[in-house]
């Protein structure tokens, strides 16, 4: 229809160019859409707090509002009962809880928003994990007057097990403390305490009144101490784009796109949607299980009335692939890059959700759906149950019951196709369903054993393979070079000086001649290290693999230069055990400058984060650091130069044989 | 290499997730069917399968379940446009069930048909043996509606249970059916109303004219305005008038409200819906009205 026919008829206030020019404004920058969860105790807020984003944020409507302030009056509310505008279902209303996970939808010219809102009941783990499958950030919320409680907890817990990759912590009801700081700084020591024990990538705290407004879209009068933005900016701005795998190529065969001869020819495409990666016309790709090879001939999508070849496929995109090769491709084939390949096999370990009534049980039969395939299950082994709150494992429980949550190792009858879940959401997750009530029972995530392993030692994880040895001995290697290798780890508290007396050494071992290599915990990170975060279990990874790396240098005669923060004692006592296994020296040398000083340097701005909240687990400051019991050297007194230190080192290296 | 451009706007990622939807469904089920009215939520669901599966044919027929009192406008369109697209549309009628005695006809100037089109869906489905019926429902509609599944599993009397209902993760959707039973699927569960707009304007997707302003003789009641038209009895003190208007949803002309406004093209409709001040149920759905949680009362007995 054209423009003029609007103002010909005489109504130009919708029509013709007002309009165009509106709905340029309205759909020229395409928003993104961000998925998040809502979790809470009952009556800790939730319901008002969506209510108040919906309404502050003027989505919601006349009659809606109408609506509600009729039944607020029937209830005898004085103020707008908020709560009610994301009421729900008849039998919820009747009990006056919420019984399921809801999803509301609002949007902001930044961001289009789809909200899961999911029950705070005790027995509800399942509804949670629901809501959280698809999220991209979970809202936490937390009672100021109660603090963290168990539930805060199962909470934290989920997001973190579900790979949110953004956790934002409310404190509500603020107005009932008095806007008083030092309760939200303890809700976040508290809350922090127990997420250094999880792996949570970002976690964000936000001191609010959802009943009052304070710090939801607009910032709080009356909480001046608090210097980060408003819940609705965060939800706006927080970065989502670099959450999705853009690395590993995996696209799960959905459906074959085959029309009978006359209408398309000899037309075959495959169709699915992007579950990792990015895929180009020309890649070369094998199809698995089969291991067939082939190039990308096509990547076709339906626009107009008519096939439009694409130059690129990436998540969550919807498209259909043409392969260069007649091969045979199904539903449940996985197109994957010949490079980088994920694992085929039919027996894993998972971390899994009960979420039947019914308990797990030998007598049953499941079915396993995977990306696009339909598996029978053979064995499900509980290898033990953990407890939500405490995280407690228990080896002893045999079956599951609804709410668990369990490590198991899950046997199939036939072969999946699968990454680590904490690698890739979608190639890494599946549902268990029960064959003879076709109900689902169980929601499950592939865990990455090659860290995850938790028990068993390092060691063991890779039970077959050898170490091939090399026909060069480590004498015939120190007699060709003339000097020995070692590690000398540096330790201490960031900002301690670490980096610069190691880097200050180096540049004295090189000066005389000497091989010498500075691995520096910040620069690994940029690399080997890219993908741990900062939790316990990461930072004892990154002490891990930087200890094997530095033994490596070593053993080739080189001295390593370790600048590692390495904050547990265990982790430092692994790596010079290994080194001693392997009769290769090992010096531990701890930085040991004072907090203030360290803090007062900060040469990263670190400390100053971590004082402000924005920095979570930050060593010294939300995270111990255990200090060595017998370290070789100890540096870091206020009254040395670093000039001096360096001298110190040397000597001791002198005096250890190694120059 | 990768970097943040690989950036997708949310109503691709929303037509993305919907067309895996409709893949799944149909490779899953054995008979599904695609519900299609002419309405506009129903026109994005007919575009989504052809981005599904063309240049293959759609694995499934089309089907509208006629009550006779619909728009001439919304008829003519849907004919025209399963023509244009090559696809088997099936029709299952109202008039037919009241004929055969299987429902009874309201009386009186409230008397609706939109209550007995659930015994002739029901009845179709059941004769087609269809396991799988696309619908165009979305979440952001009604409140009842926001808890809905993508799938959303029905007894063999249609009947929905809120309490039972199948847990969603991911993009994982369990499909296997009991005897007797059958899904109704909602690929645009997550769409809203200015998203549907929004994609047919993107689409430059043809809608029948009654969702533009055009001039109509209309009555108030309830705050609504309905069409004048040999299905619906005035009342006293009802007294027809001709205004500018639109609709907003093409269902049962008996019961579905006009809007006033002067929109007359996509771009405008898609301002005027950003700029909306009440939802388009609680405006334009007459029996909605009539008890406050009939919707959900509806869904209960099948209706979707
Ligand atoms: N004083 C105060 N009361 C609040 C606040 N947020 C929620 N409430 C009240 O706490 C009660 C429970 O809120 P509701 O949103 O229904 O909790 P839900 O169970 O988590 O959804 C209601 O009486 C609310 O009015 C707040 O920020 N301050």
């Amino acid at each position: 229809m054209a423009d003029g026919d609007a103002n010909s008829n005489g109504h130009g206030r919708q029509g013709g160019d007002d309009a165009a020019e509106a709905f340029r404004r309205l759909t020229e920058r395409p928003a993104e859409l961000l998925r998040f969860a809502t979790a809470g105790s009952v009556d800790d807020g939730k319901s008002t707090l969506i209510g108040r984003l919906l309404y502050d944020s003027k989505q919601v409507l006349v009659d809606q509002v109408e609506h509600v302030r009729q039944a607020s009056e029937r209830m005898g509310h004085e103020e707008l009962d908020l709560s009610l505008l994301t009421d729900g279902l008849r039998a919820e209303r009747e009990q006056g809880i919420t019984i399921d996970v809801a999803y509301r939808y609002f949007a902001t010219p930044q961001r289009r928003f789809i909200i899961a809102d999911t029950p705070g009941h005790e027995q509800y783990t399942r509804n949670m994990v629901t809501g959280a499958s698809t999220a991209d950030l979970a809202i936490v919320l937390i009672d100021a007057r109660k603090g963290v409680v168990a539930q805060s907890k199962r909470h934290a817990f989920i997001s973190s097990l579900l790979g949110i990759p953004h956790v934002v912590v409310c404190v509500n009801k603020m107005d009932l403390v008095e806007y008083d700081e030092s309760v939200f700084n303890d809700i976040v020591e508290e809350f922090d305490a127990f997420a250094a024990r999880l792996e949570m990538p970002e976690v964000t705290f936000i001191p609010i009144s959802a009943l009052k407004g304070d710090n939801v879209v607009e910032r709080s009068e009356r909480m001046p101490w608090y210097q980060g933005p408003p819940l609705l900016y965060h939800l706006e701005h927080v970065h989502i784009a670099s959450d999705r795998n853009l690395i590993d190529a995996r696209f799960p065969v959905q459906w074959v796109i085959r029309p009978p001869a006359n209408v398309a020819g000899d037309y075959r495409a495959y169709a699915g949607q992007l579950a990792g990666g990015v895929l180009r016309p020309g890649d070369d790709v094998v199809v698995l299980p089969g291991g067939q090879h082939s190039t990308v001939a096509a990547i076709d999508t339906y626009e107009g009335e008519d096939l439009h070849e694409v130059d690129e496929a990436f998540p969550p995109m919807s498209v259909a692939l043409r392969l260069k090769d007649d091969i045979d491709v199904s539903r449940g084939s996985m197109i994957v890059r010949t490079q980088n390949q994920p694992t085929v096999a039919s027996g894993f370990e998972c971390l899994v959700c009960w979420m039947s009534e019914n308990p797990l049980s030998p007598q049953r039969r499941y079915l396993v759906k995977h990306t696009t395939r339909m598996v029978k299950a053979g064995a499900i082994e509980v290898r033990y149950r953990l407890d939500v709150e405490t995280l407690r494992r228990d080896a002893t429980v045999t079956t599951l019951e609804l709410n668990d949550l369990a490590r198991v190792h899950l046997q199939l009858a036939q072969p999946v196709i699968f990454d680590s879940y904490r690698r890739n959401r979608v190639t890494g997750s599946l549902i268990v369903i029960d064959e003879a009530t076709n109900e689902t029972v169980a929601a499950g995530v592939v865990l990455d054993t090659e860290v995850e392993g938790g028990e068993e030692a390092p060691s063991e994880r890779s039970p077959n393979v050898r170490w091939q040895g090399t026909r060069v001995t480590r004498e015939e290697r120190r007699a060709a070079l003339g000097h020995e290798g070692a590690t000398v780890w540096f330790t201490g508290l960031p900002g301690a000086g670490k980096s610069t007396v190691a880097a200050a050494v180096e540049e004295r071992l090189i000066q005389h001649r000497r091989p010498a290599f500075l691995l520096d915990g910040d620069n690994l990170r940029h690399g080997l290290n890219g993908d741990l975060g900062f939790d316990e279990r990461a930072r004892r990874e990154n002490v891990r693999r930087t200890g094997h790396v530095a033994k490596l240098i070593a053993d080739s005669g080189t001295i390593a230069l370790v600048s590692l923060v390495s904050p547990y004692a265990a982790d430092r006592d692994a790596v010079a055990a290994q080194h001693a296994a392997d009769e290769l020296k090992f010096i531990e040398i701890f930085v040991d400058a004072p907090l203030e000083l360290c803090e007062e340097r900060d040469p990263k701005g670190l400390y100053a984060k971590a004082r402000a909240g924005e920095l979570e687990g930050m060593t010294g400051v939300g995270a111990p650091y255990e200090r060595p019991s017998e370290p070789d050297l100890v540096l870091g007194s206020s009254s040395e130069t670093v000039e001096q230190e360096v001298e110190r080192v040397m000597d001791l290296l002198a005096a250890r044989g190694l120059l | 290499m990768p970097t943040a451009t690989y950036h997708l706007p949310h109503l691709r990622t929303l037509e993305a997730e919907a067309v895996q939807v409709m893949r799944e469904v149909a490779a899953e089920f054995e008979r599904p069917v695609l519900l299609f009215s002419g309405g506009k939520d129903s026109i994005v669901l007919l575009r989504l399968a052809e981005k599904a599966f063309r240049p293959g044919p759609f694995p499934f027929p089309v089907m509208h379940v006629d009550t006779g009192h619909n728009f001439p406008e919304a008829i003519e369109y849907r004919d025209r446009r399963v023509r244009e697209i090559g696809e088997r549309l099936i029709v299952a009628s109202v008039q037919e069930s009241i004929d055969k005695g299987r429902v009874v006809e309201e009386t009186g100037p409230r008397a609706s048909r939109n209550a007995l089109q659930t015994v002739t869906l029901l009845d179709a489905i059941r004769e087609h043996g269809f396991d799988a019926a696309f619908g165009g429902a979305r979440r952001d509609e009604e409140r009842a509606r926001a808890k809905e599944r993508v799938l959303s599993f029905r007894d063999e009397f249609g009947q929905w249970d809120p309490q039972n209902q199948r847990p969603e993760l991911w993009a994982l959707y369990n499909g296997r059916l009991r005897r007797g039973e059958h899904a109704r699927v909602f690929p645009i569960s997550n769409w809203t109303e200015l998203d549907v707009w929004q994609y047919i304007a993107e689409e430059r997707l043809e809608v029948p004219s009654i969702y533009f302003a055009h001039e109509r003789e209309v009555f108030r009641r309830d705050g609504m305005l309905l069409a004048v038209s040999p299905y619906i009895e005035m009342m006293d003190g009802e007294e027809p008038f001709t205004a500018m208007v639109r609709y907003r949803t093409v269902g049962d002309m008996s019961c579905t409200g006009a809007v006033e406004s002067t929109a007359a093209t996509l771009e405008a409709v898609v301002t005027e819906i950003a700029a909306t001040e009440v939802t388009e149920r609680g405006q334009t759905r007459a029996d909605d009205k009539v008890t406050e949680a009939a919707m959900e009362d509806r869904k209960r007995q099948g209706y979707f």
